[in-house]
Order: C-alpha cells, then structure tokens, then sequence
C-alpha cells in the first residue's frame, strides 16, 4: 500500500457523506429562496389557471374549443407566431451576423435601435404600426383588418429576441476556429454548416423560443391594427379577453390552458431540434 | 523545394509587420521561426498557410506557386495556439473532418482516424468531446486533425504556448520525436529560445519584421551574427567591451590577466546554479557584470556576498565586440 492510500480512501469517504447530505446551508437556503419566488410568481397562477379552466366542468372546455371563431383565433396566433418565428430565425441570425462581423458607419446606433420594439410598450408600437400601415398610411401600404396585420405586429415587437441571444455567442466564437476549418479544406458554406451554425444552435433554439411565446401572447400592439374581426383577426388574447368581459372565466381559462401546452409544445419541439443539429454537425 | 519565400511584405496600417522575407525551408525538416512577440514570425505562417495574404512577394510550397491560392486548397496543415477545436464535435469526429470533407469513403475514413489517434496517443479518448480533454490533449487533437489530410506543410503557431511549463516540456519532446516518426516539413513558431533549441533542425530568427539571422541551434547560439541574436537566444551582460553569456565568465579570487574586478554585489542561488552581480571598480562600468557558476565552483573559491573577484572572458568562449 502506498502512503497515500489511506488518504484517498480518506477523500472518498468524506465524498461519499458530502454526496448524502447533498447540499451545504447556503445552497439549500439559495434553493429554498428561489423555488418559493418561482412558485408564487409563476407556479401558483398557472396552477389556478388550469384550475379555473376545469371548473365549468369538461363540457365548458370542449365547447370553448370547438366554438368556431375561439378555433379560428387560435389557429391564426399559432399559425402567425409560426410564420413569424422562422422569418426571425433567418433574418435575427443575419442581423446579429452583421452586428458582430461586419463594421459599418451607424453601427453603434443600429445596437440601440434593434431594442426599441422590445422597449417600446406595445400599445405605442401599435400606434406606430397604425399610423405607418394603417388606412391613412403615408407609404400607401394599408394592411389594417386582414390577417397580414398581425404578422406585421408580430414581427415589430419580436425582432430583437433572436438578435439578442445569438450576439453574444457569435462573439464568443473563436476565428481560429474558422480559420482551422479552412485549412482543413472548408468551403465558406461548408464552414458555416457544420461548425458556425451547431454553435449557434442553442442561441439560436432560446431566441426562437421566446421569439414564439410572445407571438402567440401578444396583445398590445397588434390590437389596433387588426380590428379584431371575428373569424379574420381576432387573436387568443383578445378572445380571452372577450371572454373574461362577458364573465365566461371559465372559458377564458380554457383558452389560456391551450396556449399554456403549445407554448411548452414549441420549446420542447425547439430544444429537441437543437441538440439534433448541435449533434449533427 | 520545400517551402520557398520570396519578397514578402506585409503592413497593417502604417505598421511594418514584414518587410522583404527571402527564406527557404527545405523539405521534411523542423524549423522555428523564433523572435520576440509583434516581431512578425506569426504572421509570416500565416501568409504561409493562406490565413493572411501579403502585399507582395510569392510563396511556393513543394515547388508549386501557391501565393493566389485560398487556405482551402493549399494542403497546409495548420495548429493554433489555442487549439481551434471543434467544441461540439468528438475528438474522432474532429480529426475525421478534414478527410469527410474531401469526401472518402467512410471506412478509409474510419482506418485513417484510428491510425491518428494512436500516433497522438488519444485512442482512448475518441468519444470524448474536446472540453473533456486537457490543453496537452487538446493539442494533440487539434496535430491529428491536421495532419489527417496529409499536409505538404505543417505549421504550428505558438502550439505550446498556452499550456503549462511541464506539459510544454513533455510535449516538446513528443513533437520532436513525431516528427522523426512522419517526416513531413514542418514550420513552428514560437518566441521561447530554449524550446526553439531543443525541438528545431534549423532557427530563423525573426525581429521587426525582418530575419536576423538563419542556421542550425549550433550556428546560432556559438556564432550569432548581432547583438540581438546573441541576447535573445540566452542571458547576456556586458564584460569590458564585449557581450558575453554569464556562464562564459571565469571568476578568481587572485588577479590573473583580469578584464574588471570587484566585489560580489549580489547573490542568488537559483537551483543548482549561483547568479552573481559583480560591480567593477577598477574599470568604469555602467551596469553591475551578471556571473553564473555552478554551486560546487561557488563553494570550491569560496565566495560570498561582498568577497573582491577578477573576471575574465573564459577561454573560447562566444562573444560579439561593440
């Protein structure tokens, strides 16, 4: 035996109890403090939520769901978050892309403008979108009632998501790393295929994620525009409310509950998606 | 043949990073591109590998002009300091990269990237990703990978120079002995003087964008042409008119054919060796004279701190005159 074992042994043994105690007083207290602000701001809401949508009984939530235009309008949030969520996919990367790689004159000022829509309360970015797409636009371009509206407004107030959680990555990547790809042969798109873009996955899975959540839950700035027409451009949210103002609650809960499961549906979806194109490389 | 250098320069700016490079690297050895940093030896790899293109000059590798060419199609294998590893990747699928990409069939792929990972020691490690690895692992890594495509030219900038002083060490000599075992040319940069000595076949001493000098570690290091190779390569000091390395100075306790003496000013013992300061008082002398001896010729004289010695060059030692 040599003069050491007994001192790894020693180690071992002490690893063993931290490992059944598990967790020191300061952690323990951090985990304490954390679950419980987690749970009343978000766990308890949601829980009364799902509740709330039960209590009229399994044939209140059926017939909210199959009532026509509550389907309609689910179809259209989902439908438009989707469209929406893919164009800020492409056009976030590219945009951050160009904000890491390249350097241009007004640089510094296009960093500040990419938060604005996320900065600005809807309500006003509304306003905006109504004055510039609206009946009396300036541009000649009036997208006011049709489906094309919340698109528009969809993609205003969720710009800066995928932007702002692929920047940082992107300026973390290593050029060397590029540079190595090259030597081995690479080809530009080859590069960018198999070692920029599994890099970005994550970045690129979280900014989409939460590029769809506030999609399908925006209210603010789309209200305005779309004239929320039954059937046409009426969306969850405004259905909700419609809801809660005839005091269906119930009802209103109901429709909550379903954006609730597709918004966990897509991040799960998302991540799944990521580490399948992390992996692939 | 080998790698040919000719008229290359190169400015960033108004900065002079290389100015009229003519070298020539001949084939299947190891040379190191050695000098201080910003001196311009790293950028002159990297002109070599098609990573950087210079303002003027050509570059011909095994005969062939490669100048035009981009980093994808010179068949240049290149290792990073700080690795360039592939983070999502495993080691396997790291070194594969470069023969997946040329599009071989998947088993030559599959005998090729174990053949590698034996020759880098990594067999074990093929399912590891490169964050579950050590820097030294890391680098071997990132040496297979390049050395799958079957380079003409492998070039190395800085490989050791994030790792840690053993590591380096072991993995110097590993290099050293891979190198005896695949033979490819190859170019190492590095501003360390003793690894550049210990590992390369032949030295090109780089300084301001400019080559001081060019030969085997002997050449260098017993004839150096300047002042700056000579310091560069090891500690100088300054002995009468002459540039002398501490170790070349003959210390007495008696006054024999002396070139300065006085007292022992400062003493430090470093190991198995004493670095002394002595301060001349016969001759003006600008700055203190800086004598190594070995702690066995230390005790023999008898010295300390403060104790009257007469220096002189040793016998046939290297010196450059001012």
């Amino acid at each position: 035996m040599t003069p050491d074992a007994p001192l790894a042994a020693e180690a071992a043994r002490r690893r063993r109890l931290r490992s059944s105690t598990s967790l020191t007083r300061s952690s323990a207290l951090g985990l304490g403090v954390a679950l419980t602000w987690f749970s009343i701001l978000v766990l308890i809401p949601l829980a009364l939520v799902v509740i709330q949508s039960t209590e009229g009984g399994w044939s209140t939530f059926r017939d909210t769901l199959t009532s026509p235009q509550t389907a309609s309008a689910l179809r259209l949030t989902v439908m438009q978050a989707l469209y929406v969520t893919a164009v800020n996919v492409v056009m976030g990367t590219l945009i951050a892309w160009v904000l890491v790689r390249d350097s241009f004159p007004g640089k510094r000022l296009l960093e500040v403008v990419i938060d604005i829509p996320f900065a600005l309360p809807t309500i006003v970015a509304g306003l905006v979108l109504l004055s510039l797409y609206g009946p009396q636009s300036p541009l000649g371009i009036n997208v006011a009632n049709t489906g094309r509206s919340v698109f528009l407004a969809l993609l205003f107030v969720t710009l800066p998501f995928v932007v702002r959680t692929v920047q940082p990555v992107l300026m973390e990547l290593d050029r060397d790393v590029e540079e190595a790809a090259a030597s081995l042969g690479a080809s530009r798109f080859t590069t960018l295929r198999r070692i920029i873009l599994p890099a970005l996955a994550p970045a690129i899975t979280a900014g989409a994620a939460l590029s769809f959540a506030r999609g399908i839950s925006e209210y603010g700035s789309l209200v305005l525009l779309s004239g929320n027409l039954p059937n046409q451009t009426e969306v969850a949210s405004v259905r909700i409310l419609t809801y809660i103002e005839n005091g269906n609650e119930a009802a209103a809960a109901s429709v909550a509950v379903i954006l609730l499961v597709v918004a966990l549906l897509a991040i799960s979806l998302l991540q799944v998606l990521s580490s399948v194109v992390a992996r692939r490389g | 043949m080998g790698i040919e250098i000719r008229g290359i320069n190169k400015n960033f700016g108004d900065f002079v990073a290389l100015q009229d490079i003519d070298l020539s690297i001949p084939s299947g050895q190891l040379t190191a591109l050695l000098g201080p940093s910003g001196g311009g030896k790293s950028t002159l790899l990297r002109i070599v590998a098609g990573l950087e293109t210079a303002d003027s000059g050509t570059v011909e590798i095994e005969g062939e002009d490669k100048t035009h060419l981009p980093a994808q199609k010179r068949n240049v294998g290149f290792v990073f300091q700080h690795y360039a590893a592939f983070k999502h990747m495993t080691v396997a699928k790291n070194i594969a990269f470069g023969l997946e990409i040329r599009k071989k069939p998947k088993d030559e792929v599959k005998a090729r990237v174990t053949e590698l990972l034996k020759l880098v020691h990594l067999e074990q490690f093929s399912h590891r990703l490169p964050s579950q690895l050590s820097g030294g692992q890391r680098q071997r890594m990132a040496l297979a990978r390049a050395l799958a495509i079957e380079p003409s030219v492998l070039l190395l900038d800085e490989p050791f120079g994030a790792l840690d002083a053993k590591v380096r060490k072991e993995l110097r000599d590993w290099l050293r002995r891979l190198h005896d075992e695949v033979h490819v040319t190859t170019v190492f940069v590095t501003h360390d003087q003793e690894e550049a000595l210990e590992v390369a076949d032949s030295l090109v001493v780089i300084n301001e964008g400019r080559i001081e000098q060019i030969g085997t570690p002997d050449d260098l290091y017993d004839r150096p042409a300047s002042d700056f190779v000579l310091s560069f390569l090891g500690p100088v000091t300054r002995l009468g008119d002459h540039l002398i390395r501490p170790h070349d100075i003959d210390i007495t306790r008696y006054e024999h054919a002396a070139t300065a003496s006085g007292p022992i000013t400062r003493w430090t013992r470093v190991g198995f060796e004493v670095r002394l300061e002595v301060t001349p008082t016969d001759v003006p002398h600008d700055e203190p004279v800086q004598v190594v001896v070995t702690r066995a010729e230390a005790t023999a004289l008898q010295l300390h701190e403060g104790a009257l010695v007469w220096l002189r060059p040793r016998v046939g030692a290297e010196h450059v005159s001012r």
